[in-house]
């Protein structure tokens, strides 16, 4: 176990690495953040003195070197538009993110196991047809889209959900979180819902074929044979099974959740990373993108952590490589 | 239940033109075809035949346990006069597992690979005892110990891909005595096993069936397992019970063609009666059809040496002895089975 993770520490710090060299090159190669940041009137030396204090007037390669040598003592450096620390920016708004991507996570999980459960138990019904069918649609129907439809009806038609923003948040562990209150889960509904569906859909055609799979094994058969209730048949022995397939994919896909919160971020105007990012790209504001996307490696790498652990705990064959049986 | 009939009372299990079907695109065709058989209490009957002949789709028609496309088209059984076709979902559900337990095939298959071998006893248990789990877990240690698995406590605590096949084959026999059912049908439970614990389990099984009075059919495709094992014998050939009776008639004077060309190629010192030793084996030229294109009347008649235009028909079922029966136009006559129809399958 501890050679796992020892392996697993040493595989991320690479690619933390590599990762922060590409945005930095990047970035670099895309075009100059002065052009951005100082007034199109000033001068020369006005220029020159904003370069020189963010350290822009150096060659590249020194630039790296620098963000390097902080980086290793914790410091991303400042944002070039804000001042503020780049790691401040991101983590002051990334709980509004994390709780957007756990209330969609939980609704794609929540409903997508019961609906392809009943899909794959049921695959000639009309209700198991159904829900097969209304899965391709969450695949195909494009975000932004089904977003707005969703704010038509539910907020402007039926006054039933508020359209954008998160509602009141409270202060624990020095961030704000919305979920704590009632109204921020009336608020996180429609977003929630909104990012979920692709994982809905997701969900759902995983269960079905898992479960449909599962029912022509042997070992459903010998659990009729052993004359098991329908109901311990499929929600242990069919289940079990199919968690497997299911809990690794939801798990990774959290990740992509977080990093692709971004469209529905700014439909529903929730003030989370996505957006941050968006406004940090077009201004070309290096030191919060190489935070952002370093915190996003970051995220990764312990889901797939999580997600490694748990399927050994769920599958008794899997043995953590490089570790004692789990 | 209804009264049964007085001669219900010593058969255990009857069963009347059992027929199961599979649909496929070119047609229904026939798996299992009007079996009709009957096991008494206490008693081994060998279900036998090459592969692809029905044996295993037999056992599942008999546990109603046959998934689409197949299903059960026709027949009757019945187990202590009750007829068990048509029972509601909850009737056989109460069966199976209780009355009447299935070995498996692939014993690599046929435990769950994510539970451990306790849950899968203790709930076989349960399904059908109102016991603690601690006393159910008492009756999976008794009966892991009564199949010869050492350091059955450990063994509990397992999971399938922990044990080696023979092992987990063992547990499953074990799952299936468990309740101390009726009838037992074990589908090759031994193949995966080596020999002398084989011959161990066989041992076993035989003396847990005199002794608590159960029936078991014993599907195989190997004659040598039934001849020391079976007292009675049903030879299936494409979906048929081409001959049957009881285990002398069947390997000593063999009556019909088929069983003739099954004992002509089982090794003679296997078999233990009969042959010479050292006999050259004679296996039976061509294959077994495929069901969607059986051959029109006696299915055999293609590889058979004792074939004639009067085959076209479907054959008629003989009686060369009694309680001995045989689906053939020509069967051979007793006493011959020695010399005479081995020669003529020689024969071109
Ligand atoms: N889904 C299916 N569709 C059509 N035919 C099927 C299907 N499943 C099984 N069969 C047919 O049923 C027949 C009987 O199969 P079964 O498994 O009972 O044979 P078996 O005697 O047990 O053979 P083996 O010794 O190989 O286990 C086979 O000929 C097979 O082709
Ligand atoms: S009926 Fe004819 S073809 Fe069929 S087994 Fe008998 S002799 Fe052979
Ligand atoms: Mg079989």
């Amino acid at each position: 176990m501890t050679l796992f993770l020892l392996r697993r520490l040493l595989q991320t710090v690479n690619v933390l690495f590599i990762m922060s060299l590409l945005v930095f090159v990047g970035i670099y190669a895309v075009g100059n953040p002065l052009d951005m940041l100082v007034d199109p009137q000033a001068t020369r030396a006005d220029v020159a003195r904003v370069a020189a204090a963010l350290g822009l007037d150096q060659p590249v390669w020194v630039q790296y070197g620098r963000f390097l040598a902080n980086a290793l003592r914790g410091d991303l450096g400042n944002s070039f538009l804000h001042g503020t620390p780049a790691l401040q920016l991101i983590l002051q708004r990334l709980p509004a993110t994390l709780e957007l991507a756990v209330s969609a996570l939980l609704i794609a999980v929540l409903l997508g196991i019961p609906l392809g459960l009943w899909a794959g138990l049921r695959p000639d019904s009309a209700s198991g047809k159904t829900i097969m069918a209304g899965s391709i649609l969450g695949f195909s129907l494009p975000t932004f889209w089904v977003g707005l439809m969703l704010i038509m009806v539910f907020s402007v038609y039926l006054g039933w959900l508020p359209s954008g923003g998160r509602g009141p948040t409270r202060e624990v562990l020095g961030m704000h979180w919305s979920l704590l209150g009632a109204e921020g889960w009336r608020h996180v509904l429609l977003p929630a819902l909104n990012l979920a569906l692709f994982k809905l859909a997701l969900v759902i055609r995983l269960t079905q074929s898992g479960t449909r799979e599962a029912l022509l094994q042997d070992y459903v058969r010998f659990a009729r044979a052993k004359g098991l209730a329908p109901r311990r048949i499929v929600g242990v022995h069919v289940l079990k099974n199919i968690m497997i397939p299911v809990i690794t994919v939801v798990g990774l896909e959290f990740g992509t959740l977080i990093a692709f919160s971004v469209v529905t971020e700014s439909i529903f105007a929730w003030p989370g990373i996505g957006k941050l990012l968006l406004d940090s790209i077009t201004l070309l504001d290096r030191p919060v993108v190489v935070a952002y996307l370093l915190l996003i490696v970051l995220i990764y790498t312990l889901i797939s952590l999580v997600v490694d652990v748990l399927y050994a705990a769920l599958d008794p064959r899997v043995r953590l490589a490089g570790g004692q049986a789990a | 239940m209804s009264t049964p009939a007085a001669q219900d009372l010593q058969t255990l299990l009857r069963v009347e033109r059992l027929t199961t079907r599979f649909r496929t695109r070119g047609g229904d065709v026939t798996a299992v075809n009007e079996l009709s058989f009957e096991l008494a209490a206490g008693e081994i009957l060998g279900l036998v035949g090459e592969s692809g002949s029905g044996k295993s789709m037999t056992g599942y028609s008999l546990l109603d346990l046959v998934d689409p496309p197949g299903y059960i088209a026709g027949g009757s059984v019945r187990l202590r006069g009750r007829e068990l076709r048509g029972l509601p979902a909850k009737d056989w559900q109460a069966l199976r597992g209780d009355r009447i337990a299935m070995i498996f095939q692939d014993p690599m298959l046929t435990l769950n690979p994510v539970l451990r071998i306790d849950t899968q006893m203790v709930e076989t248990v349960l399904a059908h005892r109102r016991l603690t789990r601690a006393e159910a877990l008492h009756r999976a240690h008794a009966a892991l110990v009564r199949v010869g698995i050492p350091a059955a406590g450990e063994r509990l605590r397992s999971y399938p891909h922990q044990l080696s096949g023979g092992m987990r084959q063992r547990v499953a026999i074990a799952i299936a005595l468990l309740n101390e059912p009726d009838l037992i049908i074990a589908d090759e439970p031994t193949t995966a096993l080596d020999v002398t614990i084989q011959a161990q389990i066989l041992y076993e099984m035989q003396t847990l069936c005199r002794e608590a009075g159960a029936g078991l059919i014993w599907i195989t495709h190997d004659l040598s397992v039934v001849a020391g094992l079976a007292d009675r014998v049903c030879v299936m050939y494409a979906g048929r019970i081409v001959e049957q009776g009881s285990t002398a008639q069947v390997l000593e004077s063999p009556a019909h063609p088929y069983t003739r060309g099954l004992l002509d190629s089982t090794p003679a010192a296997a078999l233990a009666r009969g042959h010479r030793r050292g006999e050259a084996l004679r296996p039976i030229p061509g294959a077994a059809p495929p069901l969607a294109a059986l051959p029109a009347g006696c299915a055999f008649h293609p590889r058979c040496a004792r074939a004639d235009e009067q085959c076209l028909p479907p054959p008629p079922q003989a009686e060369p002895a009694s309680g001995q029966r045989a689906l053939c136009w020509h069967p051979l006559p007793p006493g011959a089975a020695l010399s005479g129809p081995a020669a003529s399958l020689e024969a071109p």
